[in-house]
């Protein structure tokens, strides 16, 4: 981390000077951005308990100077989607059971997006919505729900969720930008996140427009002991179960064994 | 010092895990109970998903019993004959355990099942206890003791046809009755990740009229192999069984049962039985407030 922070005004540097000259403007007068992370890929081993990632990068303007008018960075890392079946508890009875459910079938693992503004004062609403920037204006694929009142409440509901789990984040003003030129953004990772590859976006935003997006995958994964064991409890049932048995049996033996001899 | 669990997902702090499975075998050798009632609810409190809480605490509960055995073997106090007869019952009763818990889960009703059997069981069994102890310490305060009841099986278990001799428990009846114990427990096990011992030793003494001294031995016996039974089930369905967390639990676990046991020997067995009564009332209490009151959560996610 430290070290990353060290690095940062050199390797931005070093994206400037090779952007210039391999980037061209997709349009001209267009900015293009140059993003990156601090990490490619997260190794997630015995040790992990979430990792703070920090996203940088730089603005390229054609003429090489920034504008006088102000733009803005919002970046979003979105974790893989899962299907899932979202239940709420109701009191039936006297005791509160699961009574209603609502199917989402792209809920994101993970989303979290930092800006440099409070995002309605960027853009608006469908805009955001195009491009899924805040939590808001997640695109869910709900399904078996009965009204768009039943609808928001579980929307609600979910992000409230996954919000004190700390696996949907949302931070205004927590872009720093430097000159018009360079930008940066930190954002942390649990270690309940889901594993698997993960995009890291950034979007350049102008006058209530989106004038430029770069994106960079990012790959989290279990590594060395712990990719092993969930390796073999999910494809080798039967050996992870005898493994498992012969360990509590031994354990269990060789604690009478030696409490004997105490 | 924290540590990842691959298959739970989250990372835990070592000390906490230790101390839960310390004290719960501490529990566990004062009183001869596997204390996965205990195990289970606390893991799925401190944020353990609840299916891999029942699944490494059955692992866990294996290793606990495994010392124990020892111990009543040695001085004959196993009756294998009715053993095996409840661990066929526990089989057959994992396996409708296991269908049952995917049904549940598919239903989205998993948690209140779980959440209804603990406030019944231990409900139930802990007033038992508590008249039971009650009882027996104000019998020894007054000098007048306690009439001991005449020993016979239930009368319903009359009514089952076959019968068997079980010389060891001195017992002449149908070995349905064990068996169809068998399957509650190993049902039971499946569910809520419990040896179930709590349940065991009473229907055993109550129900089947079986003789004191094989009662805990017998008990032990099932519970080792029910819980073996139930591990093997959870690896081949669910997939939920931690082999790291279950490590942790079993490292305080059976340091925690020796100390248990030991001290257990210093007590008089009425207090203790009062100690286990209030807790298991203690429990039930707790689960009884969760079910009732609004839980902090009112949404959950289930994973398709």
């Amino acid at each position: 981390m430290s070290l990353a922070r060290f690095l940062w005004p050199v390797i931005c540097g070093l994206i400037v000077a090779i952007a210039m000259t391999t980037h061209a403007p997709a349009a001209p007068g267009d900015p293009v951005l140059v993003p990156d992370v601090s990490s490619r890929s997260i190794d997630i081993k015995y040790s992990f308990t979430g990792e703070e990632l920090l996203l940088f990068g730089a603005i390229i303007y054609p003429d090489g100077r920034a504008p006088d008018a102000r733009a803005d960075i919002v970046v979003v890392i979105r974790g893989p989607t899962q299907s899932i079946r979202l239940r709420e508890k109701q009191r039936v009875a006297g005791i509160w059971v699961n009574a209603d459910s609502v199917r989402f079938g792209s809920a994101p693992g993970y989303y979290a997006v930092a800006a440099s503004r409070p995002i309605p004062d960027m853009i608006d609403e469908r805009t955001a919505a195009i491009y899924e920037i805040g939590l808001q204006n997640l695109s869910l694929s709900p399904a078996e729900f009965s009204d768009s009142a039943q609808l928001r409440h579980f929307e609600g509901g979910l992000v409230d969720l996954k919000q004190r789990q700390l696996l949907y984040v949302e931070r205004t003003n927590a872009v720093e930008i430097s000159h018009g030129a360079l930008y940066r953004a930190r954002l942390m990772i649990p270690a309940q996140v889901p594993v698997g590859r993960y995009t890291a976006e950034t979007f350049l935003i102008s006058h209530g427009d989106v004038i430029a997006v770069a994106s960079r995958d990012i790959d989290i994964r279990k590594t060395g002991f712990d990719r092993f064991v969930a390796y073999a409890a999910e494809n080798f049932g039967l050996f992870y179960g005898l493994l498992a048995i012969a360990m509590s049996v031994g354990l269990g033996w060789f604690a009478g064994w030696i409490f004997r001899k105490v | 010092m924290d540590l990842y669990l691959p298959v739970a997902n989250m990372s835990v702090n070592i000390f906490m895990i230790v101390a839960l499975g310390g004290m719960v075998g501490l529990l566990s050798g004062m009183f001869g109970v596997g204390g996965g009632f205990l195990t289970t609810p606390l893991l799925i409190f401190y944020g353990i998903p609840p299916t891999v809480a029942a699944a490494s605490a059955a692992t866990q509960v294996t290793g606990a019993s495994v010392s124990g055995i020892f111990a009543h073997w040695q001085r004959g106090g196993v009756d294998t004959r009715m053993g095996l007869v409840l661990i066929a019952g526990g089989v057959v009763g994992s396996l409708l355990g296991a269908m049952l818990f995917e049904w549940l889960q598919t239903r989205g009703q998993i948690d209140t099942v779980i959440n209804l059997m603990y406030l019944v069981l231990l409900g139930s069994i802990g007033w038992l206890m508590l008249r039971e102890s009650l009882n027996s310490l104000r019998a020894l305060k007054s000098g007048i003791a306690v009439q001991a009841r005449k020993r016979r099986h239930h009368p319903l278990v009359t009514l089952l046809p076959m019968r068997w001799r079980f010389y060891k428990s001195g017992l002449y009846m149908s070995p349905l009755a064990p068996f169809i114990l068998g399957v509650a427990t190993g049902i039971m096990t499946m569910l809520l990740g419990v040896g179930g011992g709590f349940i065991m030793v009473p229907a055993m003494l109550y129900i089947l009229g079986m003789d004191a001294q094989m009662v805990v031995g017998t008990s032990l016996f099932q519970i080792l192999f029910t819980t073996i039974a139930s591990t093997m089930v959870h690896s081949l369905t669910t997939r939920a069984v931690d082999i790291v967390l279950a490590l942790l639990l079993l490292v305080g676990g059976v340091v925690g049962a020796q100390v248990g046991a030991r001290f257990a020997m210093k007590v008089n067995p009425t207090k203790m039985r009062l100690g286990l009564a209030v807790i298991v009332l203690l429990v039930a209490f707790r689960t009884a407030i969760g079910l009732a009151w609004q839980p902090d959560e009112i949404f959950s996610i289930q994973w398709l």
